[in-house]
């Protein structure tokens, strides 16, 4: 490497000075001064920044509220002594919790306590000069000297055209270049800022929302429709966009041989969209990668599975139960999936079935499994149970489970009980009724978001790039020239840690441009070599 | 139906894999010669060197004459093997040639399947490694980094050779959560820019290992330099990585930050390289402490590329990993 290892003021440019010491019997404001210069001291924002980056672990090893609610709680039931500790430290909420708030909080004060003065600094240097040349330029950590008749107004004009800033006095050029170092710099750290507060702004007033949508069954923008809806704390009924749509179809394309099998390739929702309740229909496509947008509310297409459809007939010859049952996928890989179907208004008992639904079923020994994800030979294995639902005992259920306590199982339970393809009948036990699979359809899961912060966090963040980008890559230097007669002498000041090599070698180029402008063939050739008077430096 | 995977081209990739690690080895092997029988530098930068621009300021590093390095030499003189230099030369002729074979197998390997070659753990890790070769030719170009040679060709082969024997699996289309015009920006970016951490991270180790003594190894502050110039670029490049990931997420799971593991990891790496970068400009953390600092943001970076998705379940969780 041929950068040279300098000291001196050269360096100390973006250097903080160390955590002032503790003052002695300063009084209140005196503390209070020492507490601002410790908080905005580059030592302290350090600590911070690690105790960010440590503090942002447990949110990965966690299951998080915000993002997996159904894993929290199955963390609470499996471990719940555990559970109840975690929580009381905000483990399940660690990027809502105070004290990851507190960190960053403390940081963006720190930050600002540090890039307000430099941006006071900053704007002063715009408007001010580049400072006069000193005594002796050859003491810089560049210099150079020749003989030759360059005027003050030529050494300016050639440093303005390499876009320095130039000023000038009698007998010297002083000039500066990169203040757009700085001024990135300064850009970065407001657009972290700025980004802050648009992520803020969009979890104030931005919603989200999940919901299960069947093939055939529409779904209207309203609280009440929603599965899981999570607004921030100043959204309201209102905030909601009205719109509105029907899932007509949804299709996905499996690779159907090769190593691969079973791998999805495409997903794609037919929709009949209303953007507001009294606007015409429109057709639109929903996929992955391509949400629909209406209003600034986006919907997107989250995951999908399969809904078999059944009819219930009771023991008294009434339908008690007709429609599609949404499965919970038990295998990715082969869509297994398994679901209940809940009769309420069966008699005289009410019914429940457990549904094990296989898109292609197959025999594999005893055992039924599915081959693969499509409905190549898509059977239900069906287990009836009829007694109590426990429906009425006010404890809220999910649709997923079925609570047996109360109800025995209709005829002779195996594990593998011989599964109905379409169309086929379950005679159950006791009398009690028919169950007939009639058909085949899909779920697809959606997720409605409205976030005002998308677009200033992409303008924050864009910004950020930019400045980041300026501030790592211009560097900031000095020249000042000094014409004395026909001596000339050149001194660089290069004020970027780790720019000497590039700044060595801009260096060369100016004092030689300087010199080929102004020495011209007749002046005799420089008495002294560089080196030398390098050496006679030292 | 018209067939996913053109076979022969996939095979092609593979083949061309195997070749990019036997001459990565075989150039390992002649940057190791340059290095053990190579010159030898002092302990510090401050040494009889070229006149051009010597430090004002007086101080600095004291230590490290050269009458030290010719005292613990031994046999070796400082200027080495005339031979050695020629073995160096020829690693970097192999390294350009493996380079080749590297990128032609990636090339083949994203015509097989039509599409960009990132889209699992090991076209990733394959991208990575030619990452890290590239950044460390290119910037061959303008520093003196020979000396790493030896190291990063090392850690491609091992990575390649990681990535064939545990990642390895068959050539075939995307998932439907990648077939995005942003996995070619995204990962992308977060490749280029892992390949110049790598850089820097083989040297802050090099700085470790290398006492305050006369070494083959060039100084602490050259190494110093060459970390700081790659996480320099890199940085900027990561950041871009995650803005575009977060506008992938945005426009693929309808939230452009979630606090995903893998989004939690790339947070992580991105602040403690921001710390790096504030610590180098810091007084009493220059040197060691910046360096060590890092070191971590490396091991955060390389937990995040592979450990998130072997560890944690998540949405990056489609890393196809063969079990």
């Amino acid at each position: 490497m041929t950068e040279p290892h300098k000291t001196g003021t050269a360096t100390a440019v973006e250097s903080e000075p160390e955590a002032p010491h503790r003052p002695a019997g300063l009084g209140l404001i005196g503390w209070l001064r020492w507490g601002w210069r410790v908080l905005t001291s580059m030592r302290t924002a350090l600590i911070l920044l690690f105790l960010l980056a440590l503090a942002a672990v447990p949110g990965s090893i966690y299951p998080q509220r915000g993002i997996d609610p159904d894993q929290v709680a199955q963390y609470f039931s499996s471990r719940p002594q555990e559970a109840e500790w975690l929580d009381r430290l905000w483990l399940f909420d660690v990027y809502s919790s105070p004290w990851f708030a507190a960190i960053y909080l403390l940081l963006f004060i720190s930050l600002l306590g540090c890039i307000v003065p430099r941006l006071a600094r900053h704007a002063g240097e715009l408007r001010r000069r580049p400072p006069a040349a000193p005594r002796n330029l050859l003491r810089l950590p560049y210099g150079e000297e020749f003989e030759g008749d360059l005027t003050v107004a030529e050494a300016a004009a050639l440093l303005r055209k390499r876009r320095f800033r130039v000023t000038t006095g009698p007998d010297w050029v002083a000039a500066e270049k990169g203040y757009l170092r700085e001024t990135g710099n300064i850009l970065f750290h407001f657009s972290l800022v700025v980004l802050l507060f648009a992520f803020a702004g969009g979890a104030l007033y931005g919603y989200r929302g999940n919901v299960v949508v069947v093939e055939g069954e529409s779904f209207a923008n309203t609280v009440a429709a929603y599965d899981r809806f999570m607004p921030g704390s100043r959204v309201t009924a209102e905030s909601l966009h009205p719109f509105s749509f029907t899932l007509k179809d949804f299709q996905v394309t499996f690779i159907a041989a090769g190593e691969r099998t079973g791998q999805a390739l495409d997903y794609q929702a037919a929709l009949t969209v209303r953007d507001a309740p009294d606007a015409p229909a429109r057709e639109a496509v929903l996929k992955v990668n391509q949400p629909l947008e209406v209003g600034g509310t986006q919907t997107y297409l989250i995951s999908h599975g399969y809904a078999p459809t059944f009819k219930v007939t009771d023991g008294k010859g009434q339908v008690a139960w007709e429609g599609p049952v949404p499965c919970l996928i038990s295998d990715r890989a082969t869509y297994a999936s398994e679901c209940v179907i809940k009769v309420p208004d069966a008699r005289p008992e009410q019914l429940g079935f457990l549904i094990r639904f296989l898109p292609t079923g197959v025999q594999a020994g005893d055992a039924w499994v599915s081959a693969f994800p499509g409905t190549v030979n898509p059977v239900a294995q069906v287990f009836p149970f009829a007694g109590d639902l426990g429906l009425d005992s006010g404890v809220p259920q999910s649709v997923f489970q079925l609570d047996t306590t109360k109800m025995r199982p209709l005829g002779k339970m195996t594990a593998q009980p011989k599964p109905l393809s379409v169309g086929e009948t379950l005679e159950l036990a006791d009398g009690a009724g028919t169950i007939q699979f009639t058909g085949v359809k899909e779920w697809i899961s959606l997720q409605v978001s409205r976030d005002p912060g998308r677009l200033p966090a992409l303008l924050a963040a864009t910004a950020a790039v930019l400045g980041l980008v300026l501030s790592l890559t211009v560097r900031r230097r000095r020249i000042w020239v000094r014409v004395n007669d026909r001596r000339i002498t050149v001194g660089g000041l290069e004020r970027t840690d780790g720019g000497a090599a590039a700044f060595a070698k801009e260096f060369t180029e100016i004092v030689t441009a300087l010199r080929a402008d102004r020495v011209g063939p007749t002046p005799p050739p420089p008495t002294a070599p560089p080196s030398a008077e390098h050496e006679e430096e030292r | 139906m018209t067939p996913l995977v053109n076979e022969e081209l996939a095979t092609l990739s593979d083949q061309l894999t195997l070749v990019a690690v036997l001459l990565y080895l075989v150039a390992m092997i002649c940057f190791a010669l340059d290095l053990a029988f190579g010159r030898i530098h002092p302990a510090s930068a401050v040494k009889a060197r070229e006149p051009v621009a010597v430090g004002a300021g007086g101080g600095g590093p004291s230590s490290g004459e050269p009458g030290e390095a010719a005292a613990a030499g031994g046999a070796a003189t400082a200027e080495g093997a005339p031979w050695a230099a020629k073995a160096g030369l020829a690693g970097i002729a192999l390294t350009w040639i493996g380079w080749a074979a590297h990128l032609a197998a990636i090339v083949t390997r994203g015509l097989a399947v039509d599409r960009w070659p990132w889209g699992n753990m090991y076209e990733f890790v394959v991208g990575l490694c030619l990452a890290a070769v590239t950044a460390f030719l290119v910037l061959l170009f303008r520093h003196r980094i020979r000396f790493l040679g030896a190291f990063v060709t090392l850690a491609a082969a091992l990575g390649l050779g990681f990535a064939v024997l545990f990642l390895h699996v068959q050539a075939g289309p995307l998932m439907p959560a990648l077939q995005s015009y942003w996995l070619a920006i995204h990962v992308s970016a977060a490749i280029v820019a892992s390949g110049l951490f790598t850089v820097a991270g083989v040297s802050a180790i090099l700085y470790l290992v290398r006492k305050d003594r006369p070494s083959v190894l060039p100084t602490r502050e050259a190494l110093d330099t060459v970390v700081h110039r790659a996480i320099v670029i890199g940085f900027p490049i990561w950041t871009f990585a995650v803005i575009a990931g977060a506008l992938w997420a945005d426009r693929a799971w309808g939230r452009y930050w979630g606090w995903d593991p893998k989004e939690v990891w790339s947070f992580i790496t991105w602040v403690v390289y921001a710390a790096y970068l504030h610590a180098r400009a810091t007084a009493g953390w220059k040197g060691k402490a910046a360096i060590i600092i890092s070191l971590v943001a490396f091991a955060c970076l390389l937990f995040n590329l592979i450990g998130v998705n072997i560890f944690f379940p998540g949405l990056h969780s489609y890393s196809d990993i063969p079990r």
